[in-house]
């Protein structure tokens, strides 16, 4: 365990600064000298939708459907408690 | 739920603090524009807010509330929302969920945008909060029948 943690603290050291704009993820071209597609995100967020907030962007705008797709997730969650735990009379009588 | 027995401390203090809860709900909701937050987050806050008095006061004051049949139909409107937001955006000739089709007139596209992300914003969180809301009902109902 205390090994572990070692391991991660040391690990930790090599970490970049949080919010320095010379960060690997922040630069626009990446080390193989190809776009960075989350580049596109971080500048234009703000112009397309007037949204301060980059994530609710991200989730509600540009990955939409995928959103969509969570909800009915959540959505079939319920209906199958709808269909597993509740217990009709008829199906009481059934099992009697 | 076999026994209930009441307890006035706890229906005081679960009324005291339901409001508070639902209000902070739809503000997670409305503000997650500028703030940490939407429509998973906040529906969740308004879940808790009404199961907090449907597992202090039990069955009979949670009807007066929201009522047990009532949750699916609410939850079906909050997927419905966010469906036909994005079916009227490609009725209307853009995308699926391309907000800049939206027939709100008077307004930029990048504000058709600002509003589309509200409104399915609320359809999450009413499907949200209807669902959390139907599987307790779901479970505590199983167990009485069981």
């Amino acid at each position: 365990m205390i090994l572990f943690a070692g391991v991660l603290i040391y690990a930790a050291n090599d970490l970049p600064y949080r919010g320095d704009p010379d960060n690997l993820m922040h630069v626009e071209k990446s080390v193989t000298n190809t776009q960075v597609k989350g580049n596109y995100f971080v500048q234009n967020a703000y112009r397309d939708a007037r949204t301060p907030n980059m994530v609710t962007v991200v989730l509600g705008d540009y990955r939409s459907i995928d959103t969509f797709g969570e909800q009915v997730v959540i959505y079939t969650a319920g209906l199958i408690t709808l269909l597993v735990l509740r217990r009709t009379r008829k199906i009481r009588r059934a099992l009697k | 739920m076999r026994r209930q027995f009441d307890s006035p401390i706890v229906i005081l203090g679960s009324r005291l603090l339901s409001p508070y809860i639902m209000v902070f709900g739809w503000y997670v909701i409305f503000h997650g524009h500028y703030s940490p937050g939407g429509g998973f987050q906040g529906g969740a806050l308004l879940a808790a807010s009404i199961l907090l008095i449907r597992v202090a006061g039990g069955r009979r004051i949670s009807r007066l509330q929201i009522q047990e049949f009532a949750t699916t139909p609410l939850a079906v409107i909050g997927v419905v929302i966010y469906f036909a937001t994005g079916l009227v955006s490609m009725a209307m000739g853009g995308y699926f969920l391309d907000y800049e089709m939206l027939p709100i007139p008077g307004l930029d596209p990048a504000w058709l945008r600002y509003y589309g992300i509200l409104i399915i914003e609320i359809g999450i969180g009413l499907a949200v909060m209807a669902i959390l809301i139907m599987i307790y009902d779901n479970m505590v109902r199983g167990e009485d029948y069981a």
